[in-house]
């Protein structure tokens, strides 16, 4: 269904601006938002992740795929302070952010959703998402006092809250408990929450894991409707029906590694990826591996 | 057997001084557990801080007794930066235990005989609350002469401090109310549901720990401020863990998270403890026996006493978890 949708104006720019980057692993793109080389982290004896070089372009969607196990979930963590890294160096929007803090990261407008959804369960919905505003007075005990200081921002937050909520179908459960939501409810109230830092670049972490068939259309739609509005998205997914549809740009890690890039289209004929997922020795006889 | 003194005795307990620093202790603790989800079982070393902040400005700094608050403050500000920043990047465990393990080393260390010139080792800090009796006379409020209707018959003693207590009360409850509704209130409640989300969205959860870990610290000082000056003494021995633990008693009887359950939930308690007390006295007057064998006198009373206090809170946990004024539907997420 990806190839009869009529594709918008951004996602043309974006996969103009991707075709002419070479098919391999740590291609350096025209105009990337993240760039990272030298990252490794070892956990004991093992190398989780051991990424050479990696760029993510500004203004596309940018998948993140790679058997369980390939360190994607950790390269995450690593980009957003979450781990650190033992090397590397990393940039985002120009920026070195090899030693930034996990909060500082969203005030620079890199935000990130969880693979095991966050929602804050005995928060209401509309107070999970006035929490993902950033710079608010209210914050700050001694102003928590004196609402006449925060009262107007805090009504301006909110009304971009539910015009989020609104964007996201969660209106009707605006005064809900977050703990009362669906699970797929949970992963929109997540990405909406997000949206209220004002990011540049957003990194979902499995958008689609346990959500039901119908809802992953109208996710769907939310990432196409992020990078339309100007934002770069990089999602790690396992659901392929997805990556092909709605990516501009496929990297592909096995082993900690990243071991191929490309367009959706490029990444599903090429054989490294194959054998990532399904072992080397698919579709060879056991003479022709002796040989 | 005495009913009206059961009653009166009761009624009193139930907004007795007791219940007083109980309530401010217990809306301290419910910033750091209620909304932040800090496990601070130290809330006795944060109220030793201000009990011994108010003794030694008299008796070892020779300055006046009212030095004594902003030092006490900073006394328990020292201390929570000190328990803070070691443990707060950790899991909520370490607090717990870091907590525990502070509030003992500072009664000990209060008490020891090597310190008695500052601390007064086991015999405490006397004599040094006249500057607030003097306070209340020149409010009209004579300290021997007797206010009140029954039940609550007191002594302009008891009167004064239980009037400037139910201010206190009042004050720092209001002052957790609005912080809790506030913004920065939210973030609290919002890590302790989950710090990494809150991170995520570019918030410095070390520093609002730190934040509400002295702010509930503070507030507990004040407590113990309270406390002292009601009993014109400060005495090592009252700041031992089974304090805290009762303290959390009261909170969770009375609801977590809701500023009326931490007035409310110590009020219960003292109101409870004290008809317990009252009335088991009454009926062990003279040794109950069945046959030979004596089942209570009124020496085990106290411990008798004890024991239904345990037997209150394990069959709270187990039929209304969410205390007086919790929510119940609150409670309902917490398995997911």
């Amino acid at each position: 269904m990806g190839a009869e949708r009529e594709l918008s104006s951004t996602a043309i720019a974006a996969r103009a601006a991707l075709s002419g980057v070479a098919r391999e692993p740590g291609a350096s793109k025209a105009d990337p938002i993240l760039s990272a080389s030298g990252v490794r982290r070892d956990f004991g004896g093992i190398t989780a992740v051991d990424v050479e070089r990696v760029e993510v372009q500004r203004g596309s969607i940018t998948a993140l795929i790679g058997p369980n196990g390939a360190g994607k979930t950790t390269l995450f963590n690593l980009l957003t302070g979450f781990d650190t890294a033992n090397s590397g160096v990393w940039t985002f929007d120009g920026r070195s952010m090899e030693k930034i803090a996990s909060h500082r990261t969203a005030a620079m407008g890199m935000v990130r959703t969880f693979q095991l959804t966050k929602s804050l369960t005995k928060l209401s919905v509309i107070e999970n998402m006035r929490l993902g505003a950033t710079d608010q007075k209210g914050e700050k005990w001694w102003n928590g006092l004196f609402s006449g200081i925060w009262k107007s921002q805090e009504a301006s937050n909110t009304e971009r809250a539910d015009a989020l909520l609104e964007r996201f179908k969660l209106s009707h459960m605006r005064d809900e408990y977050a703990g009362s939501l669906s699970g797929g409810q949970r992963k929109l109230l997540e990405m909406a929450r997000a949206l209220m830092t004002n990011p540049t670049l957003v990194m979902l972490d499995e958008p689609m894991a346990g959500v039901n068939p119908a809802l992953k259309q109208s996710l769907n739609e939310h990432i196409r409707g992020l990078r339309d509005e100007g934002m770069t998205v990089l999602f790690v997914e396992h659901d392929m029906d997805m990556v092909h549809d709605i990516s501009d740009w496929v990297i592909v890690m096995a082993e900690g590694r990243v071991i191929a890039e490309g367009t959706p289209d490029d990444i599903s004929k090429n054989p490294a990826v194959i054998d990532a997922y399904l072992g080397a020795h698919q579709g060879r006889s056991l003479m022709e591996e002796e040989a | 057997m005495d009913w009206n003194l059961v009653l009166e005795n009761s009624l009193k307990g139930f907004i007795g001084i007791n219940a007083v620093y109980f309530a401010v202790a217990a809306l301290g603790l419910n910033v750091q557990f209620g909304y932040t989800g800090l496990l601070n079982f130290g809330q006795a070393g944060f109220m030793a801080c201000g009990a011994y902040g108010l003794g030694m400005t008299s008796k070892y700094f020779g300055i006046s007794m009212w030095w004594g608050i902003p030092l006490g403050i900073l006394f328990s500000v020292a201390l929570g930066l000190l328990m803070g920043i070691p443990t707060l990047r950790l899991r909520a465990d370490y607090l717990a235990i870091v907590t525990i393990a502070s509030a003992e080393i500072i009664r000990l260390i209060v008490r020891s005989v090597k310190f008695k010139t500052y601390f007064g080792g086991s015999d405490g800090i006397n004599g040094f609350s006249d500057e607030f009796r003097k306070l209340g006379n020149s409010f009209g409020i004579e300290e021997s002469a007797q206010y009140g209707f029954w039940p609550f018959r007191f002594t302009g003693r008891e009167l004064w401090t239980l009037v400037v207590g139910w201010i206190v009360v009042a004050l720092l409850g209001f002052l957790v109310y609005k912080l809790m509704k506030s913004p920065w209130g939210r973030v609290l409640k919002a890590i302790r549901e989950d710090e990494d989300a809150v991170k995520s969205l570019g918030k410095n959860v070390f520093s609002y720990k730190m934040q509400s870990l002295i702010l509930g610290g503070v507030i507990g000082t004040i407590s113990g401020m309270i406390f002292a000056l009601d009993r014109a003494s400060v005495q090592p021995d009252n700041y031992s863990r089974d304090v805290t633990f009762y303290i959390l008693t009261a909170l969770v009887l009375g609801g977590v998270a809701k500023v009326s359950g931490s007035i409310i939930g110590p009020m219960i308690f003292w109101g409870l403890f004290t008809f317990m007390d009252n009335f088991l006295r009454q009926v062990a007057k003279d040794p109950i026996n069945i046959g030979n064998l004596t089942i209570m006198n009124s020496t085990q009373v106290g411990q008798f006493n004890y024991m239904l206090i345990g037997l209150t809170l394990i069959l709270l946990m187990v039929y209304r978890p969410q205390g007086v004024f919790g929510n119940r539907q609150e409670m309902a997420f917490d398995g997911r």
